[in-house]
């Protein structure tokens, strides 16, 4: 574990709490200390409980943990909420000069630091810095250098003009003196570094990542917590030539970015749970109009609205089966913050690459997070574009039918058709969510059906060869114990193994970010004694298709022409079935 | 693009299932006519279907085209075309798609403004599912699912287009075949989002909204002296109940279609082999 330091503000929703956090936090990034933080909210604007943490040491920080070193508390709740997380050398920075603020108890032998926040905001300038006056106070206890908070000052208020910058500054250093004056010194002392750190969420993440990857059409509903994705890519995207459109609904958002990858532009759109929900209805026609397009879902607690600001890993079935009908996919997990740049990349190229639909599965507990990297973890140079089978007017001729016809869902060995963006000559053809001949055309004939179902499936198996999804391993490599698990529990998974090592326990981890198609973890199993499968949900759905994977093989009659079993056609299948060797039936 | 292009060239060599007589030949007609004489073809015009009789559409015309989901017509041809703006986008579907399934995104894409056109053909009837009532069937119009008719006012999607802002409205006929491509021109022609209503007859399950009925009922705005530049007039003849109005009903000839407003340049579809030149200022930011 690294030598870290916990430190959270809390108080109601309007406290301006993240922003107050997110100035500590970024102060902290920029004296070369890393930082990783979490959230407790609600839903709702005002009121209520919401508290911002922030985990920082010199080294690298991976996970939230159970205490708090340092809490700034602007309501008496803040204290109670976080009561099990405080210990005997916790100090509590709070204002005990407010009349609801008072009679505060402070649990256990935690310290308590009465600083008048507000009366010394007034005296910088106004109330409105009460909260910067705790992080003063806050930069004083911890022995952190005050100068590190104005830069990030300096970056939060630099739009209002000087005089705000220099009143915060100012406020900044009232709190600090209150506590030299009335308090003296403290144990911590928070070193900083020369190491330039970025500080980033998983929703940004995604957002530079789309950005970087060439996507320019993004068409989303706003929603907890997908709603940042959106933001970060508003405007931003307007500089490299795209644009960002608020639909109406899931329902038009999805359709609007197929239509802009009908277009031949990268579109993404991304959401949460119940946005999920409606966008299903289109994930067939995605696939079956073989349409290259990015579905990010930014997984909160469901069902229905369930609890829209807490985290869960419950829609891994729903991106792996959401949609009547079979519909071939990806469904990639980034299981870092970092990684969920880098995912978002390749989601980009293998939506290209095979004319599918792409789930990118993240979840609230990276969306909310922050956290520092090296700015070469997002080395721009390493970014790759592949298009895949794009044709233009000049070799569109190999792909024209003896009547000079686009065969735009050719059956092609690979399973993969050519692509002729609008726009492109003699490239004029028709896509359906119908079943449809090569030509795009509608079609109920059986021979033509099984044809484009199986040239469809055949490019989850070319993929299957030609693209490397693997998992990421930590740990013993020889070790009895074997732990799997996807999404983002791989940072508290790496830490927790560091502890369980020092009681003694050897684990092998694997962390999984392909969900389908995914690595064959049959050899791994079997190797190990005790297999464990974490994840954040009630019912264990990643367990379940882990173990469906190890499950001994059952041979399989599978009729999808569109017309019904025959009892006499069935008696000779399963004649057949039984004198053909299982192996061969796989 | 071409000046020789003919409009059969936007026939496809599938034949239509249509029933013999139904209104949507002469619609589709029109809309072929119009796209031809408006300088486009096939290969930089994209055709968006909704589901439904009308949405066979797609697969009759020879166009970059998309039959897509139920309802959905409308968001997708926005996708396409805020991607690349240089296609010309048509969107086509029926009633049912545009006034019930998809009615919250019809009066969105009314107030979006983008440069499309949307061409409906508005049977009154649910046809493909053989005979039940849609949302601009007569109150009293009885059918298998509703045995003593609706029992709730039609739709007036005229006045639902003006309500949201609307820079284009016109009815057309498709009985009335060059007054129907006469029309759909000019909402091609319209710098932002061109709406039309077809009567588009359904000779198979509505016995009231007939070709003789629209005959009879039709005035031709052309024969009156309307001028579509002004709002109020529109909506006179949009809430009129006694008459059925042929012709543009209203046009803002100020209208700047939603892509332009929002800088969107020119196709999206471009991209380089790599990150694009200052990717890395975007990780810059966030020190």
């Amino acid at each position: 574990m690294p030598e870290d330091l916990n430190w959270a503000i809390g108080g109601e929703a309007g406290d301006g709490i993240d922003s107050t956090g997110k100035i500590f936090a970024q102060a902290l990034s920029r004296a070369g200390r890393h930082v990783f933080t979490s959230k407790d909210f609600a839903s709702r604007i005002r009121g209520g409980y919401t508290a911002y943490k922030v985990r920082t040491s010199v080294d690298r920080v991976e996970s939230v943990v159970d205490r708090l070193d340092i809490l700034i508390a602007l309501t008496e709740r803040t204290i109670h909420e976080n009561e099990d997380e405080l210990h005997e050398d916790s100090v509590i920075i709070y204002d005990g000069e407010r009349s609801t603020m008072q009679d505060v108890e402070v649990p256990g032998d935690a310290t308590a630091l009465e600083v008048p926040l507000k009366r010394l905001a007034e005296d910088a300038g106004g109330a409105i810095m009460l909260n910067v006056v705790a992080l003063g106070a806050a930069c004083e206890v911890t022995g952190f250098p005050i100068e590190n908070l104005d830069e990030s000052l300096e970056k939060r208020f630099g739009d209002k003009g000087e005089a705000i910058v220099e009143n915060n500054k100012e406020a900044a250093r009232k709190g600090q003196h209150y506590v030299q004056e009335e308090y003296g010194e403290f144990d911590y002392d928070m070193e900083t570094t020369d190491e330039d750190y970025v500080l980033l969420n998983g929703d940004e993440a995604i957002g530079m990542g789309a950005i970087a990857a060439g996507c320019r059409f993004y068409a989303g509903y706003p929603i907890t917590p997908a709603t940042d994705v959106m933001e970060y890519m508003t405007g931003r995207v307007d500089q490299f030539g795209g644009k960002v459109v608020q639909a109406e609904d899931e329902l038009s958002a999805i359709n609007m970015a197929l239509g802009a990858a009908r277009a031949g532009a990268r579109a993404m759109t991304a959401t949460s749970g119940p946005g999920i929900d409606l966008m299903t209805e289109t994930f067939g026609l995605v696939a079956t109009s073989e349409t290259p397009l990015v579905i990010c879902d930014v997984m909160r607690s469901g069902p229905s609205t369930g609890m829209p600001t807490k985290q869960e890993q419950g829609d891994l079935n729903m991106t792996l089966y959401g949609g009547h009908g079979e519909i071939p996919r990806f469904v990639v997990a980034p299981t870092t913050v970092s990684e969920c740049f880098w995912k978002t990349v390749e989601a980009f190229n293998l939506a290209e690459k095979y004319q599918t639909p792409v789930f990118l599965v993240s979840d609230l507990a990276m969306a909310v997070t922050e956290q520092t990297f090296s700015p070469e973890t997002f080395d721009m140079d390493e970014v790759e574009i592949e298009r895949g089978k794009v044709v233009d007017e000049n070799d569109i001729d190999t792909w024209l039918d003896e009547k000079g016809r686009f065969q735009a869902h050719f059956a092609a060995a690979d399973g993969v058709s050519p692509r002729a963006f609008p726009g492109t000559a003699d490239g004029a053809h028709m896509t359906t969510g119908l079943e449809h001949d090569e030509l795009g055309r509608r079609t109920e004939d059986t021979e033509v059906r099984i044809e484009q179902v199986d040239k469809r499936q055949r490019k989850v198996e070319t993929a299957r060869e030609q693209e490397d999804f693997d998992y990421r391993e930590f740990g013993d490599p020889d070790a009895d114990t074997l732990v799997i698990s996807w999404g983002s529990n791989e940072g508290a998974l790496r830490e927790g193994l560091t502890l369980l090592e020092e009681d003694g326990y050897d684990v092998r981890f694997l962390s999984v970010p392909y969900i389908f198609p995914r690595p064959d973890l049959s050899k791994e199993i079997e190797a190990a004694d005790d297999v464990i499968v974490v994840e954040c949900n009630a019912t264990g759905q990643f367990a379940d298709v882990i173990e469906h994977d190890v499950l001994e093989r059952v041979q399989r009659i599978n009729k999808y022409n569109g017309v019904r079993f025959k009892a006499d056609e069935l008696a000779t299948e399963i004649k057949q079935t039984l004198d053909t060797p299982a192996e061969a039936t796989q | 693009m071409s000046s020789d292009v003919r409009f059969t060239d936007f026939k496809s060599d599938k034949q239509p299932t249509w029933c013999p007589g139904c209104g949507d030949f002469g619609t589709m007609n029109g809309m072929m006519k119009a796209l031809a004489e408006t300088g486009n073809d096939p290969d930089n015009t994209f055709i968006v279907a909704g589901i439904g009789c009308s949405g066979k559409i797609g697969t009759y015309m020879h166009s970059y085209a998309l039959h897509g989901v139920h309802g959905r017509a409308l968001p997708v041809g926005i996708g396409v075309k805020m991607a690349n703006p240089d296609l010309e986008v048509m969107v086509s579907g029926g009633d049912g798609d545009g006034y019930s399934i998809g009615a919250g995104h019809f009066i969105h894409a009314v107030r979006r403004n983008v440069d499309m056109s949307y061409v409906v053909m508005d049977n009154r009837i649910y046809g493909l599912t053989k005979g039940q009532a849609s949302p601009t069937s007569r109150e009293d119009f009885e059918t298998s699912t509703s045995p003593d008719g609706p029992n709730q006012p039609p739709v007036n999607p005229k006045a639902l287009a003006l309500a949201s802002g609307a820079t284009f409205i016109a009815q057309s006929f498709s009985s009335n075949a060059q007054r129907h491509a006469e029309i759909v021109k000019q909402a091609v022609e319209h710098d932002g989002f061109g709406f039309v209503n077809v009567y588009s007859p359904c000779v198979t399950f509505n016995d009231v909204d007939t070709y003789d009925y629209f005959r009879d009922a039709i005035v031709d705005l052309d024969e009156t002296d309307h001028d579509p530049s002004d709002r109020d007039q529109a909506k006179d003849k949009i809430l009129e109940s006694e008459k059925e109005y042929m012709g543009v009903l209203y046009q803002d000839e100020n209208s700047v279609p939603f892509e332009e407003r929002e800088g969107v340049e020119g196709s999206m579809a471009e991209i380089p082999d790599g990150a694009p030149e200052g990717a890395m200022d975007l990780v810059r930011e966030f020190y």
